[in-house]
């Protein structure tokens, strides 16, 4: 994951503009307030690594909605962020057929012997808990921000953190 | 003559085990040895435990080599790569092999055959001809073949497809919506990812021909936010069927990705993630065939059952029904995953039994220690010991056993399981995930878990676990879906199935 540019009121209000373009061109006048909501979250996301709290009134004016209105939708997903994330995110898969697979060994080595918690920052990693990524089989599964990993173990989860420390310094 | 083909699969799981570097390694060790071929990408076969599985033509069908690894490769050209040599990766002829041989692969024909991205390939494959029969005979007749067929939703419920279609059909209004529901969230399944990784075309087929049959001009894709190799898919093969005219005025397609809310896979917190707002559950009635995105009459439906629109039109729907068994007609996308030694997609006829599905094509655990549980239907779907393997795979079977198909996930657990602990994850689970809007969801999920935490701790058990029982029975009666509705069933079914396990 490249570095993130910091906050631009700018470029935050072409990007909800294009998403309302897009959703009203698609839409038409089925297309009310807030259609374009999450794919105006997903792109300030994608631009600057969380959707800031400055970001919130833009999108609120921009849709002609509330301010808690979009709070509210903020909070409900999982995936958005209001602060953000490390260089990189591994997000572990906690579910079942992960769990079959020894996922919970994983996540209590990457707290004993990485410090890590599901959540929280070390260096340039971010540990998150997500729930499936549709790779069951071959779990325990992770996405390293958006590569697929399969297989983990412990050695696995030590090579991968390791070279994340040798390329980022 | 073109020069040969070397396909291999572009599908997220093989590329967690390292697809791409083979493919860059095969491509290069050609261009070093002056061989010249022609690197295909597909999806996956499905036979996870072989990937990466590299495949060549041969006179007799593809033959194919795996899992093959980066280190393989220039052995594989010593062999006489890209002819067919022998070398000890070899598996001989795909067709033949046992786990494709046992399938019906209807609606997975052409995954990990051709270039997902390929309209060529596409229609070289019998692609777009169930479209065109519908637009040959009409809507009402198309609408009589998805009756015909039997076809029930994949999703889950089990509704049948045919009933939902008609009632939008005969619904007023100039603007109707076909939804597709790509959201996939429960653990054990990635049948929807692979179909839409490895034959997008098939989806935007069958979303073009419930259009038609139905009146929609617009349809609309909400896939999850997990899933970045098939959204980049998708949003290639839609482009492409756009330059194409295959899309267009007359009938469109908008890909939504979710945002990591597994309840946004229930069609109504779907509908209200699209229209912009949380994800909370919409009482029903009115219906989303009534009453659906943005009001308009909307057909909802997985991606599974969309895909298999398109074989029912080319080959009708009596031809559809004849697979099968009850009231469960045609075949499903089985996946199976977990703990087992050979896991990936099998799709087959209804009927085949869990037995038949995990020990002889599953091969057993993948630990090699003894089976205790099979969880069937994802987080909602209850856990089957050894001795009810015999349920053949039927929505009506699996009911009959206390619990539910679903989306056709199997996970296998071998005797390391602590039930207990996988009781406790079902309330957890649910309490996360609730949408907030029904108190016995949200609140009892919680109070399950730790009520559970207790019984574990060996505080009072038996006391405990009637605290457990009333909870699942509150929350079965008083949920207004399914996530506070099932949760239920994997956590009775471990409590019934694995008692043992529930104490400290
Ligand atoms: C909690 C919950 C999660 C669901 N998740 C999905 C899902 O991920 N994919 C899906 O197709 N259906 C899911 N469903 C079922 C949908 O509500 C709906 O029945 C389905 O999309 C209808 O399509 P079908 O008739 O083709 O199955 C879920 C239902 C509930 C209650
Ligand atoms: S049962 Fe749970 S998820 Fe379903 S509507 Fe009620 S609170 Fe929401
Ligand atoms: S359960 Fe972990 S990838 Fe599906």
């Amino acid at each position: 994951m490249a570095d993130t540019p910091e906050f631009d009121v700018r470029v935050a209000d072409a990007l909800i503009a294009a998403e309302i373009a897009a959703a009203r061109d698609f839409y038409g006048e089925d297309a009310n307030g807030a259609t374009a909501l999450l794919p105006i979250l997903h792109a300030l996301q994608a631009r600057f690594g969380c959707v800031p709290a400055e970001a919130v009134p833009l999108v609120a004016e921009g849709l002609n909605v509330s301010r808690a209105d979009v709070r509210g939708v903020l909070s409900f997903y999982h995936d958005f962020r209001e602060a953000p994330a490390a260089r990189h995110v591994l997000k572990l898969c906690r579910a079942e057929a992960c769990q079959a697979r020894g996922c919970e060994r994983v996540a209590a080595h990457l707290a004993s012997a990485h410090g890590l918690r599901p959540g929280q920052t070390r260096d340039e990693l971010t540990l998150e808990n997500v729930y499936c990524l549709g790779n069951c089989t071959l779990g325990p599964a992770a996405l390293l921000d958006e590569r697929l990993l399969a297989n983990l173990d412990e050695s696995a989860v030590d090579a991968l953190i390791l070279g994340l420390k040798e390329s980022g310094s | 003559m073109s020069a040969p083909r070397v396909y291999v699969p572009a599908d997220a799981a093989a590329l967690s085990v390292g697809a791409d570097a083979v493919a860059a390694a095969i491509a290069a060790a050609a261009q070093a040895r002056g061989i010249e071929i022609q690197l295909v990408r597909t999806g996956t076969r499905g036979m996870l435990w072989l990937e990466p599985l590299v495949e060549v033509d041969t006179a007799d069908g593809r033959v194919g080599y795996g899992p093959v690894n980066p280190a393989d490769v220039a052995s594989l050209f010593d062999a006489g790569f890209p002819d067919a040599g022998a070398h000890p990766l070899g598996l001989g002829r795909i067709d033949a092999l046992p786990w494709m041989a046992r399938q019906q692969r209807l609606s997975f024909e052409r995954v990990g055959v051709i270039d997902p991205l390929s309209l060529v390939d596409y229609r070289a494959h019998g692609g777009l001809a169930g479209l065109q029969h519908a637009r040959d005979t009409g809507a009402d007749a198309v609408l009589q073949q998805i009756i015909d067929s039997g076809l029930r939703g994949r999703g889950g419920a089990g509704f049948p497809a045919g009933i939902k279609w008609r009632t939008v059909a005969q619904a007023p209004g100039p603007r109707k919506y076909i939804v597709c529901n790509a959201d996939e969230g429960d653990s054990g399944t990635f049948a929807d990812r692979m179909l839409i990784e490895g034959d997008p075309f098939a989806l935007i087929e069958g979303m073009a021909i419930a259009g038609l049959a139905v009146g929609a001009d617009r349809g609309v894709v909400y896939l999850r936010s997990e899933y970045p190799q098939a959204i980049a898919v998708l949003r290639r093969a839609l482009a492409l069927a756009r330059a194409d005219g295959l899309l267009g005025a007359h009938f469109d397609i908008d890909l939504r990705v979710g945002a990591g809310a597994y309840i946004c896979g229930e069609e109504t917190s779907l509908l209200e993630s699209l229209e912009g707002r949380r994800g909370q559950v919409r009482a029903k009635p009115p219906l989303p065939a009534h009453h659906g995105l943005f009001g308009r009459p909307t057909v909802v439906n997985n991606v599974l059952t969309l895909t298999a629109v398109p074989w029912i039109l080319r080959h009708g729907g009596k031809a559809y029904a004849d697979f099968g068994c009850g009231r469960s007609r045609g075949s499903m996308p089985v996946q199976l995953a977990g703990n087992v030694r050979h896991g990936g997609l099998f799709e087959c006829a209804f009927g085949i039994t869990l037995r038949e599905l995990v020990v002889d094509i599953g091969g057993g655990t993948a630990s090699g220690r003894p089976l205790r549980a099979v969880q069937v239907g994802g987080p909602l779907g209850a856990y089957f010991p050894e001795s009810l393997l015999d349920t053949p795979l039927d929505y009506e079977a699996m009911a009959a056993a206390g619990g539910l198909l679903g989306h056709a996930g199997i996970v296998v657990f071998d005797d390391s399981v602590d039930m207990a602990a996988q009781a406790r994850f079902a309330f957890e689970f649910c309490a996360l995930e609730s949408c907030g809007k029904c108190t016995p969801c949200r609140i009892g999920s919680t109070r399950g878990a730790e009520t559970l935490a207790k019984v574990s701790r060996g505080i009072a058990p038996e006391a405990n676990l009637k605290v457990v029982e009333d909870l699942c029975t509150v929350m079965t009666d008083a949920s207004l879906c399914a996530l506070g509705g099932l949760t239920a069933l994997p956590v009775m079914s471990a409590i019934r199935h694995f008692r043992e396990d529930f104490g400290p």
